[in-house]
């Protein structure tokens, strides 16, 4: 029972947390929608996209890469808990969770998918305004897609634990777009199917390839299509589990990161 | 009387440099205890472990009869802490904040919300109890912290420097208002200073310096021992480096 009441509490904070900060639900869904609209818009003429599962006919630009758009929020969100994490470490909020009386994967874990949640929240919402623009999907692709989202959130959010676990100060924080989300994003299929990449660059393909956001688009794009990938899915599980326990060992006062500290004065 | 908090040979390191050097404490059931040391004395290191931020395996630490390496949640549960920076989410209300803290101990929706009118009137705050901690100044956010530390009905009290920052009047108000709990709750204080004038004769006093408690007794008793008039002087007496508190 207790579980439950500080799950549903760690949640709810969130909940409040992303209420009160209402640009973060604007600014998630505008960069995508540049994307989708300005982007797209552009690329529509010079790309066609030939049949490739899961779609059955030619489609068009925007229309691929609507699933990939979804990722990218997951993935933003996920660095935004992550820098949400390490504001909180700085700020001194972590330690009412830390020194809470539950077991501290639990809470980490409580904390990665109360931001799944408003990951899925934000990814809806992106859904809804693509819909009003005319890109559709099956309607039960909606439904199908509620897993794969959440999986490919907490995989991301996992990242995003993960890095918080060892950034030990928020200023460190720019060097993850950097080295993190931009090479994530386009190194993935979210942008262009990774066959084109493979004509062009084999190398880089192979990369794209291995990527796990690369999986956590795909299986998002595959449940859209009322689909399934089974690579697609094992992949973003198994990160998902990869790192989220290393990250739970980053925060374990025993071993982790966070023991290295220097001492406050 | 039983010990609220056992810390036996306590030993700290941060790379080659020891910051706690056997460091032995016993607080008894609803006592105030003052903990004075300068900065860098050890305090925030001791109070990290009490509250497990950091475990270390050299000595050993019963909170409430709980062993922080064996039963580490009932350790957990029976402390109350308010650190030295403030751990509160300002964009949230004063009830958001509190009401987090509670579900975090696993309280009842119904538990707490008595606990927090509970709280919340003892230190005068119920009428701010729907605004955001970002309006609150520096006293009511402290007072909003400490409120949050007492919620679930700790054993132990610990306060890290909770007067930075304030000032002479809120300090005062504050501490009377803790030293006050002892008697009314039968909860036991740890409070850590830096500041002498913090410490009243009638407080028990453990100095710690250079991570090692050079004085543990009712501060009363040390002034007659050393023969000294008041804490800043039997303080001097104590530290060899003479450096002021």
């Amino acid at each position: 029972m207790k579980y439950w009441v500080a799950f549903k509490g760690i949640v709810i904070r969130e909940m409040w947390r992303f209420w009160h900060q209402k640009a973060r639900l604007v600014s998630a869904l505008v960069r995508p929608l540049l994307w989708l609209v300005v982007f797209a818009a552009g690329f529509r003429a010079a790309l066609g996209i030939a049949i490739i599962p899961p779609y059955d006919t030619y489609i068009t630009y925007d229309v691929y890469i609507m699933p990939g758009l979804a990722g990218i929020i997951l993935l933003f969100n996920g660095m935004q808990s992550s820098l949400s994490m390490v504001y909180d470490r700085e700020m001194g909020s972590m330690k009412i969770l830390l020194t809470s009386p539950l077991p501290r994967p639990f809470l980490l874990v409580s904390k990665l998918v109360a931001g799944a949640i408003i990951s899925l929240l934000q990814a809806y919402a992106f859904f809804l305004i693509a819909w009003l623009l005319g890109i559709e999907v099956p309607l039960m692709g909606y439904v199908y897609a509620a897993p794969a989202l959440l999986i490919t959130a907490l995989m991301l959010g996992a990242l995003g634990l993960l890095l918080s676990s060892f950034i030990k100060q928020l200023e460190n924080f720019a060097g993850v777009m950097n080295f993190v989300v931009f090479p994530m994003f386009f190194l993935s299929s979210a942008l262009y199917p990774l066959w084109k990449l493979k004509e062009s660059n084999e190398w880089l393909y192979w990369v794209s390839a291995y990527n796990p956001f690369t999986h956590g688009v795909e299986l998002i794009r595959f449940a859209l299509y009322e689909s399934w990938n089974p690579t697609a899915t094992w992949v973003t599980l198994v990160t998902t589990v990869v790192f989220c326990g290393v990250a739970i060992w980053g925060y374990d006062p025993k071993r982790g990161m966070q023991q290295k500290k220097k001492p406050s004065k | 009387m039983s010990l609220a908090l056992n810390v036996d040979s306590l030993r700290y390191r941060y790379q080659q440099k020891w910051v706690l050097d056997n460091v032995n404490l016993q607080l008894e059931q609803g006592q105030f205890y003052a903990l004075l040391g300068p900065n860098g004395a050890g305090k925030s290191t001791l109070f990290n472990l009490l509250c497990q931020l950091l475990q270390t395996r050299d000595g050993a630490i019963d909170v409430a009869g709980h062993s922080t390496l064996k039963a580490p949640r009932k350790a957990l549960a029976a402390l109350g802490i308010v650190f030295q920076q403030s751990t509160l989410d300002l964009d949230l209300t004063v009830q958001q904040n509190l009401e987090y803290h509670a579900s975090l101990h696993g309280m009842s929706s119904k538990a707490s919300k008595a606990a927090i009118e509970r709280e919340l009137a003892r230190f005068e705050l119920i009428d701010r109890k729907k605004d955001s901690v970002r309006s609150l100044n520096g006293g009511h956010r402290r007072r909003v912290e400490i409120a949050r530390a007492l919620l679930h009905d700790p054993a132990i009290l610990l306060l890290d420097e909770a007067s930075v920052g304030l000032d002479m009047p809120t300090r005062d108000s504050i501490n009377q208002h803790i030293r006050g709990l002892c008697e009314s709750r039968g909860i036991t204080v740890l409070s850590s200073t830096h500041l002498v004038d913090e410490v009243l004769p009638e407080d028990h006093l453990i100095l710690l310096h250079q991570g090692k408690i050079l004085l543990d007794k009712p501060c009363q008793q040390a002034l007659d021992d050393e023969q000294v008039g008041g804490v800043k002087s039997l303080y001097r007496n104590l530290t060899t480096s003479g450096e002021a508190a």
